[in-house]
């Protein structure tokens, strides 16, 4: 019999194995890479600054409380705005869409909250939401987000995928030290919407609080 | 030529696993009882700064329980049943225990610089697959040490055909292999640009929609390849030898572990119903579901009528009540997953606690019953000493029975709610709740999952202690038992 055979031959075992379960994956997942995500249309890849955010988002983990995925329910559509379109993803390198919502969804929260709100809310989120379970993330007001890694990752995704970043975006040294002063100036922009008198300090200082970064990042999700 | 003489195995690393598995079990639901207090009690989560908050601790469970202890007792148990069913000891090659024994070095260094990486905060963003490029690269050799040391002993095997147990270990190795290179594919953005930046960051290779296809293809077939193979392989090994009856039947073994290997995969995509994947693929993602009750089903069955004839076993030996209880923890969690994975059901469970509630009646009540099960019959032969207390087992054994059932009955309440009142209208079609509503009203049963997160904690440390008494001071025995694990 095949099996009894295949049982006594471990190379044609695990072959078989490897066959049976890779054939799934090529039929579920290359047709959609064949034809790759679309951007809609007027989609921009995020900034420096913006970047530097989502990377602060991740740190945090805010994706494991919170989804960026409205699904096509009138109920979810009410609460957070127009449903999710696939070619609204087309440059987020990771996707966040998340799996649990312990908090609300987050795809357009920059229609609807604030510079002033986000930074309330993550010094206190109890203060502002009562009833909130959310951890505060004061030190996000300490930490210096990673705005040249956030570049970086600009300049990679330009080269590997063609992101359409602008030809300012160079791999070198000097091409980062000209552009820091855009993302100095995005920072300021934020920060001048602002309360607390460190944050704005350090940004006048020429550094950018992960605070910062993050609310300019959670203000870009329209 | 094969001789009749007993051969005198090698159980030095599956020793040094099995200390591992123990290790990173309790870390792992210890911080997962943190986490579970900390829905319920926010306050808990100042208690280490940035570093204690829930958000950093989640992944840091997740990932504690699935490379850690999980892992840890894929690698102890196949370092034991692997001699045994081959008919080979470990001594018998030096290159063998050579790379088992790199292996295992690695895999600890590994294991706590994935620890401390993922608590400041360095991680990819995927689930279940946060470690950054360089992590994933000690994972990688990790994975192929094992590889090379299980092809080896395969290669210099003495019984010719392949037990069951093996082949859920080689679709193990096979597997993860596959799904973790695949969806970990990204670029360290410090080496593409003239050294920008932090050395450990690195970019996916995918995006978007493509990216939420691959990372649940990963995602559900982890656990598909992790939480569901090797235990498989483990019962039936463990189950037979334990209970001295026979596999019920061949066919159907043959039948559940070719069909599993095959549907598997389909159902990744389960995790992206009503999302912007394709429809077609959601439906596939949804159908193949419901058909993979089959082979899941299949196993359980083969292992509850390994035992007819033969239920007043249960009543004597605890570690049947262990594996058998098991099976029927995952007998409910593969019809509950279909269940789920139904598109109008998900339409109410997806984003909710019921999710995390299916998973852990599936984690705690299959895969960590097996595992100590498997543990505990191991023990006595690699340690030549009797199990230290029955009594403790079997109290241990229903303290956490009874924490699994509050854990699930507790999400489940908390998930339908959630759920229900996200899409709850008035009559004149406005929503009726904001969304804080939704999280006041399930304190309670917040509450109760933490509360049963300490009883299966309880439950696990005097496993840990009853193993460490086992191997210290229990009765010595002379000759290795033949079937029934014996115990003081």
């Amino acid at each position: 019999m095949f099996f009894h055979w295949l049982e006594k031959n471990p190379f044609f075992f695990a072959s078989g194995i490897s066959i049976v379960i890779a054939f799934a994956g090529l039929i579920e997942i290359v047709p959609n890479f064949a034809k790759a995500a679309r951007p809609v249309v007027d989609l921009k890849p995020r900034t420096v600054l913006e970047l530097a955010g989502k990377n602060v988002y991740i740190k945090d983990n805010c994706m494991s409380c919170h989804s960026q995925l409205i699904r096509p329910f009138k109920s979810e559509t009410d609460r957070y705005g127009d449903y999710s379109l696939s070619g609204e993803y087309a440059f987020d390198r990771p996707f966040l869409w998340g799996s649990k919502r312990t908090g609300p969804d987050l795809h357009r929260v920059g229609n609807y909250r604030t510079t002033d709100w986000h930074e309330n809310h993550m010094l206190n989120p109890a203060e502002i939401v009562p009833g909130s379970i959310m951890p505060a993330y004061k030190h996000q007001f300490t930490n210096l987000a990673d705005i040249e890694t956030a570049y970086a990752e600009a300049v990679t995704v330009k080269n590997a995928f063609h992101t359409p970043y602008g030809p300012e975006f160079k791999r070198t040294r000097a091409a980062w030290e000209a552009h820091r002063p855009k993302v100095l100036a995005d920072a300021k922009a934020i920060a001048d919407d602002m309360k607390n008198k460190d944050v704005k300090e350090a940004v006048a200082n020429g550094q950018v609080p992960e605070i910062v970064a993050l609310i300019a990042y959670l203000n870009s999700l329209k | 030529m094969q001789s009749n003489a007993a051969l005198e195995y090698d159980y030095s690393l599956a020793k040094k696993f099995t200390f591992l598995t123990i290790l990173f079990g309790f870390l792992g639901m210890l911080i997962g009882t943190i986490i579970a207090a900390q829905m319920a009690f926010p306050e808990l989560n100042y208690l280490l700064g940035e570093y204690g908050t829930f958000s950093r601790l989640r992944p840091l469970h997740t990932n504690t329980v699935v490379f850690g202890f999980t892992v840890s007792a894929i690698f102890a148990t196949w370092f034991y049943i692997g001699q045994r069913v081959l008919k080979v000891s470990m001594a018998e090659s030096k290159f063998l225990m050579v790379v088992g024994n790199i292996q295992f070095w690695l895999y600890f260094v590994g294991a706590l610089i994935a620890t401390v990486s993922l608590l400041l905060g360095i991680s990819s963003g995927k689930e279940y697959a946060q470690y950054e490029w360089w992590v994933d690269l000690v994972v990688v050799v990790i994975w192929v040490l094992w590889g090379v040391g299980m092809m080896g002993l395969i290669g210099i095997r003495r019984e010719k055909a392949l037990y069951i147990s093996v082949w859920y270990y080689l679709a193990c190795f096979l597997g993860i292999a596959m799904l973790y290179l695949f969806n970990n594919m990204s670029i360290p953005t410090y080496f593409a640009t003239e050294g920008l930046g932090a050395i450990t960051h690195s970019v996916s290779m995918y995006s978007g929609t493509n990216d939420a296809l691959v990372q649940w293809w990963y995602g559900h077939n982890a656990v598909a390849f992790g939480f569901t193979v090797p235990i498989v392989g483990m019962i039936y090994y463990f189950l037979p030898k334990e209970s001295g009856q026979a596999i019920y039947s061949y066919k159907l073994s043959l039948l559940s572990f070719w069909g599993l290997m095959f549907v598997y995969l389909w159902a990744g995509s389960h995790h992206l119903l009503w999302s912007t994947v394709p429809d077609w693929m959601q439906t596939m993602g949804s159908a193949f579901s419901v058909v993979l009750i089959l082979p899941s089903w299949g196993s359980a069955i083969n292992m509850l009528l390994t035992m007819k004839g033969e239920w007043n076993q249960l009543t004597d030996n605890p570690l049947i009540k262990f594996m058998v209880l098991a099976s029927t923890f995952y007998m409910l969690s593969t019809i509950e997953g279909p269940i789920q994975a139904i598109k109008s059901v998900n339409a109410i469970a997806h984003f909710t606690d019921w999710i995390p509630g299916h998973v852990h009646d599936g984690v705690l009540g299959w895969v960590t019953f097996m595992i100590m099960a498997s543990l505990f019959h191991m023990a006595p032969r690699m340690f030549k000493r009797e199990i230290y207390s029955r009594k403790m087992m079997e109290t241990q054994f229903w303290l956490q029975t009874t924490a699994v059932v509050l854990y699930f009955t507790s999400m489940w309440i908390a998930g339908i709610t959630q759920g229900m009142m996200w899409r709850a209208v008035d009559e004149y079609g406005n929503l009726m709740y904001s969304f804080i509503d939704t999280v006041n009203v399930l304190h309670p049963y917040y509450t109760i999952r933490a509360l049963a997160g300490v009883m299966y904690l309880i439950g696990f440390i005097m496993f840990a202690y009853n193993m460490y008494k086992t191997m210290t001071s229990a009765k010595e025995i002379t000759e290795e038992p033949q079937f029934r694990t014996p115990m003081a």
